[in-house]
């Protein structure tokens, strides 16, 4: 009975968590059409989300692309079906792993920045001096934020994909024993136009995920230190896993064929 | 001068979970007067200013403002009285991602759409006033001291020239001389200004300053309205209790210890 009631409680807790969420949301998408715009912070914006997240993804891109080519070899291997390992590379980074790496990796650097700096401007009343010098603090903090990740999410996932690419290249080239212009050549013509459309389009929504959920964490903070440091990690978790759904809702429904 | 009710409260009631802070409160102040409000540590009071501003919703009771009931009005009725407010925030609330100057400039450019030019040169005018130079107009918040950081949110609440001042407890935590002087700034720029201010403060050499009217805040009622000479002869034994500061009387501070 106990645990009926915990899990019920619990449940209770998440649904109202989301309601919570929707209405930020709503709120929020709203003051993203409503003057006035500050396109300043906008730019700032970009530079913080988009320049400054470049090393990591990259990094993360050409490790694991050099890693995925040397394991599609090892199994096209168990069916003679070697050839193809260019091919499936290319494919699986831009469709599926291009996007969702980068879009973990900017979440783990930018919604808990994001979280943990209107966190601390809540919880120092920084948000409430906002609103008493005539600041809607949604319009002036989350929409430029919104729009920056919206707009870098998908140049980064293009240069992830790239760069993911040209480590299966070099581990093809390099190790596995494939011929470079043989190597490329599949790779162009494995991949089509629809591939480049999920990639970018997924890399949109979470960009939106991420700059949401560090907001949204960040204006919900309470009591000093210790709220924004739940806040920063709930941020993450949170955008992480919403990442992680969409990324399957977009796959599955929106580009399965 | 005292002619007609700038903010009149009634009967306004405030409660987090079970904790009841604001039980129906009634205050009125008057259109070019200094109100201070004091009362002990955690009875509301900046709950009280917060309702007020509307950055909290309160429960249930009227915020009047030039008459207008503020808890029942629209969003641009609302834009409309911040434009005419300042506020000095407990902590200061300074940007901390931007200049001082850029702190004081802020609601000339945002709410008063002045372009950077002119504003910078009156933030550079206000810091004057406080007593703060050019050269800390290119600091971050970070970069000062809690005296400087009070002048600053002086200044930055004052710089637009409002109609309406709210202080949270602008001496606390400075010491004696700092104190007196952001006292004298406030008296000197509300004269200026002639704008009607609230101030919150446990601090009675303040109250002494700055107060036309003093009003007393306990167990989430005003218990107490007074000028500031009739506070010193009231017979009042909660006010009598908080400005000789006696830790003898009605007023029960919870306190762990022996029994
Ligand atoms: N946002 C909030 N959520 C929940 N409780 C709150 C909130 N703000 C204030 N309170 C509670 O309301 C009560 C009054 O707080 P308030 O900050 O108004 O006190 P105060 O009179 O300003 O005290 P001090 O002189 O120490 O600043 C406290 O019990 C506090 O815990
Ligand atoms: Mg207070």
């Amino acid at each position: 009975m106990e645990l009926l009631s915990l899990i019920g409680r619990y449940f209770i807790a998440g649904l109202a968590e989301i309601g919570r969420l929707v209405i930020f949301t709503k709120e929020v998408v709203s003051h993203l059409v409503r003057p006035p715009f500050y396109f300043s912070m906008v730019g700032r914006q970009i530079l913080t989300i988009g320049y400054f997240s470049l090393p990591v993804v990259g990094l993360t891109a050409i490790f694991t692309g050099a890693a995925l080519a040397q394991q599609i070899f090892v199994g096209t291997g168990r069916f003679n079906a070697e050839a193809a390992v260019a091919g499936i590379t290319v494919i699986s980074i831009v469709r599926e792993l291009g996007p969702v790496l980068a879009g973990l990796m900017v979440a783990g650097r930018v919604s808990s920045a994001i979280a943990a700096e209107i966190g601390t401007m809540q919880v120092s009343e920084q948000i409430d001096a906002l609103v008493t010098l005539s600041t809607h603090p949604h319009k002036y903090l989350v929409v430029p934020r919104l729009i920056a990740a919206v707009l870098t999410l998908p140049l980064l996932v293009i240069v992830a994909n790239i760069i993911g690419v040209f480590g299966g290249f070099l581990v093809g080239t390099q190790k596995l024993g494939f011929n470079a212009s043989n190597y490329l050549q599949v790779t162009v013509d494995f991949l089509e136009a629809s591939d480049i459309h999920s990639s970018l389009v997924k890399a949109a929504v979470f960009g939106f995920i991420i700059a949401l959920l560090g907001c949204y964490h960040g204006f919900k903070s309470r009591g000093g230190a210790e709220g924004v440091g739940a806040a920063t990690t709930n941020a993450v978790v949170s955008a992480f896993i919403l990442i992680l759904l969409a990324n399957l809702i977009i796959t599955v429904n929106v580009f399965g064929s | 001068m005292k002619t007609r009710v700038k903010i009149s409260i009634r009967n306004l009631t405030k409660s987090f979970g079970s904790n009841q802070v604001l039980k129906g409160l009634d205050l009125d102040i008057m259109e070019g007067e200094s109100v201070v409000v004091i009362g002990g540590s955690g009875t509301g009071k900046s709950v009280l200013v917060k309702c007020i501003l509307g950055l909290l919703a309160p429960d249930s009771g009227e915020i009047l403002i030039d008459g207008r009931d503020m808890t029942t009005a629209s969003r641009a009725e609302h834009g409309e009285f911040m434009k005419k407010v300042g506020m000095l925030f407990q902590g200061g609330a300074l940007f901390d991602s931007l200049t001082v100057w850029e702190n004081v400039a802020f609601g000339l450019i945002r709410a008063h759409g002045m372009n950077k030019d002119e504003a910078h040169g009156i933030a550079i005018k206000k810091l004057a006033r406080v007593g703060l130079g050019e050269d800390v107009s290119g600091l971050t918040p970070a970069e000062l001291s809690g005296g400087m950081k009070k002048r600053v949110a002086l200044a930055r609440a004052i710089a637009a020239e409002p109609e309406i001042i709210f202080f949270d407890e602008p001496t606390t935590g400075l010491d004696p001389i700092m104190a007196d002087v952001i006292n004298r700034l406030i008296t000197e720029c509300v004269k200026e200004l002639g704008a009607t201010t609230l101030t919150i403060t446990h601090d009675m050499s303040s109250v002494r300053k700055i107060a036309d009217q003093a009003a007393m805040l306990h167990d989430g009622r005003i218990i107490w309205h007074g000028s500031r000479r009739a506070m010193d002869t009231t017979k009042n034994p909660f006010v009598r209790q908080f400005t000789t500061g006696s830790a003898k009387g009605p007023i029960k501070m919870i306190t762990r210890g022996p029994e």
